[in-house]
């Protein structure tokens, strides 16, 4: 009963072992990695660890606040931003070995050649909330 | 109307179904339904014996989902000649022992616990758990199958039962269903149906910190740790009936984890003042619970007991024997290095700790810690 966070990087992980992008596969091959993700997250769904996931456009904005009555101040998107998400997946599992797990099949989403990608997923765990018994002080 | 009065019935009413012969999963959602029906009815038309007309509907809704017409009859029949059993503590404790049973996920345990004997709904289970109804709607139907082929009147482990229980305890108080009251509800419930000294300890356990509940938060809903607490806001009425459970429980000497646990959370409680805390008896008490459970976190907790009954370099050295990959030993560290007058490793140990930290409250706690540190004025 533990949550994580599955991210999915367009930039800053280290190279997938199947490292071909995507705009160069097969149309057949794409379709093939868009059902695996579906089906995935579907099989998740009748787990009952499945909670939620995205994708996200790879450019954004940057925002800050400008000081008072002024508008906020939006920037970039910065070409050297080293950590890009491309998107993400909550799962609600019971144990990190569970979760582990489970990134690792969506790691094996076929890619260039029907082959798994190998990419590397980053997984990190939610902070709980607090629970009610934390003796002693 | 009382919702709790109508969800109290739940496993009654369920027990009586299966009884019957229903299988467990379709008299389960039968009784769902019912439930639903009585929240619908019961405001405008209240019956005058809620179990019964909630046993009547609830059966009537398995029949009308089960097929077989023939078996409708016959079941039919039986339903004229029997007015229905009466209401059995067996089968409220037969329905925990399922819902705990050990080839069941902790998580799903937990949601099938809720749902079949707290009679609370799946959407509120989701709610309370944070994840989407779809999600807790196949967690339960998968838990579902999972015990369909247990036999109902077989013996079951109060072990698994209580485990589960404290699980739900200790998910704290997010979300609309306040899961601490249900599972509070839920362990006096067993409690009525299982003379088991663990049983009573768990109640008493959980009494005890609910009592302190009031205190453990800042309005900025930060967390309070024990010391600081202010103790004339404890439910001094939860702490007498929880210490009255404890006592008749330990009596029977049969000790068990949980009663050792409570033990430990009564000092605190029968303390005026944190400096009044009977640290001696509270390290005698770990002791106990080390025998009892080989956990790690208890002799991490045992340290810091130590170094209040002892001084604080005898709990980092009792901290010292411990693995410190350990959760929380690097802010057990940060705390007896405090103590012990090591303001500057206390402070880099507290924003350490903070790093680790599972969970929010904790860590902001800890980072508070370092930061009352790093800016103390000198001298």
């Amino acid at each position: 009963m533990a949550k994580y966070l599955l991210l999915k990087h367009y930039r800053g992980a280290p190279a997938a072992v199947n490292d071909v992008p995507m705009s160069q596969w097969t149309p057949e091959e794409i379709s093939a990695h868009v059902q695996y993700m579906n089906d995935f997250a579907a099989r998740l769904e009748t787990t009952g660890e499945f909670v939620d996931g995205q994708a996200l456009a790879p450019e954004g904005t940057f925002v800050r606040y400008d000081g008072e009555g002024r508008p906020p101040v939006t920037d970039g998107p910065f070409a050297e931003t080293k950590d890009l998400i491309a998107g993400w997946m909550v799962i609600d599992v019971d144990s990190y070995e569970r979760a582990v797990e489970l990134a690792g099949e969506l790691s094996a989403a076929p890619g260039a050649g029907g082959k798994p990608i190998h990419e590397w997923l980053e997984l990190r765990p939610f902070l709980t909330a607090s629970p009610t018994i934390t003796e002693c002080h | 109307m009382n919702e709790l009065l109508l969800r109290s019935l739940t496993p009654t009413v369920l027990g009586i179904l299966v009884r019957r012969g229903a299988d467990f999963a379709a008299a389960e959602d039968a009784v769902q339904d019912a439930l639903v029906e009585a929240v619908r009815v019961w405001p405008a038309d209240p019956p005058r014996d809620p179990k019964g007309w909630l046993v009547t509907v609830a059966w009537r809704k398995f029949l009308d989902t089960t097929r077989a017409d023939a078996a409708r009859r016959r079941r039919e029949d039986r339903v004229d000649e029997e007015p229905g059993p009466a209401p059995s503590m067996d089968d409220t404790l037969q329905l925990y022992f399922l819902c705990a049973h050990p080839s069941l996920t902790p998580s799903s345990a937990v949601a099938l616990t809720l749902r079949a004997v707290g009679g609370l709904t799946t959407r509120q289970i989701a709610q309370a758990y944070l994840v989407p109804e779809a999600t807790m709607a196949q967690r339960i139907s998968r838990a579902k199958r999972s015990v369909s082929g247990v036999r109902f009147d077989q013996p079951g482990d109060v072990a698994t039962v209580l485990r589960v229980l404290y699980l739900v305890f200790n998910e704290g108080y997010s979300g609309d269903v306040d899961l601490a009251t249900e599972a509070i509800r839920l362990t006096r419930q067993l409690a009525a149906a299982i003379d088991h000294p663990e049983v009573a300890g768990l109640l008493a356990l959980m009494l005890l910190h609910h009592a302190r509940r009031a205190s453990r938060t800042a309005p900025d809903g930060g967390l309070v740790p024990l010391a600081e607490q202010d103790r004339s806001r404890w439910d001094t009425g939860l702490i007498a009936e929880a210490v009255e459970i404890l006592q008749a429980a330990l009596a029977r000497d049969r000790l068990g984890e949980f009663q050792a646990q409570a033990a430990i959370a009564a000092l605190h409680a029968d303390a005026p003042a944190a400096e009044e805390t009977d640290w001696v008896q509270i390290v005698e008490w770990y002791d106990e619970l080390a025998r009892l459970t080989d956990s790690p976190i208890v002799r991490l907790n045992r340290a810091v007991a130590v170094g209040e009954a002892d001084g604080a370099r005898a709990g980092l050295a009792a901290l010292a024997e411990l693995d410190d990959d350990l959760p929380r030993h690097t802010a057990v560290s940060a705390y007896l290095h405090e103590r012990d007058g090591d303001l500057a490793t206390a402070a880099r140990l507290y924003a350490e700790a903070a790093g680790r930290a599972t969970n929010l409250a904790e860590r902001d706690h800890l980072t508070r810690q370092a930061a009352r540190l790093n800016t103390r004025r000198p001298g």
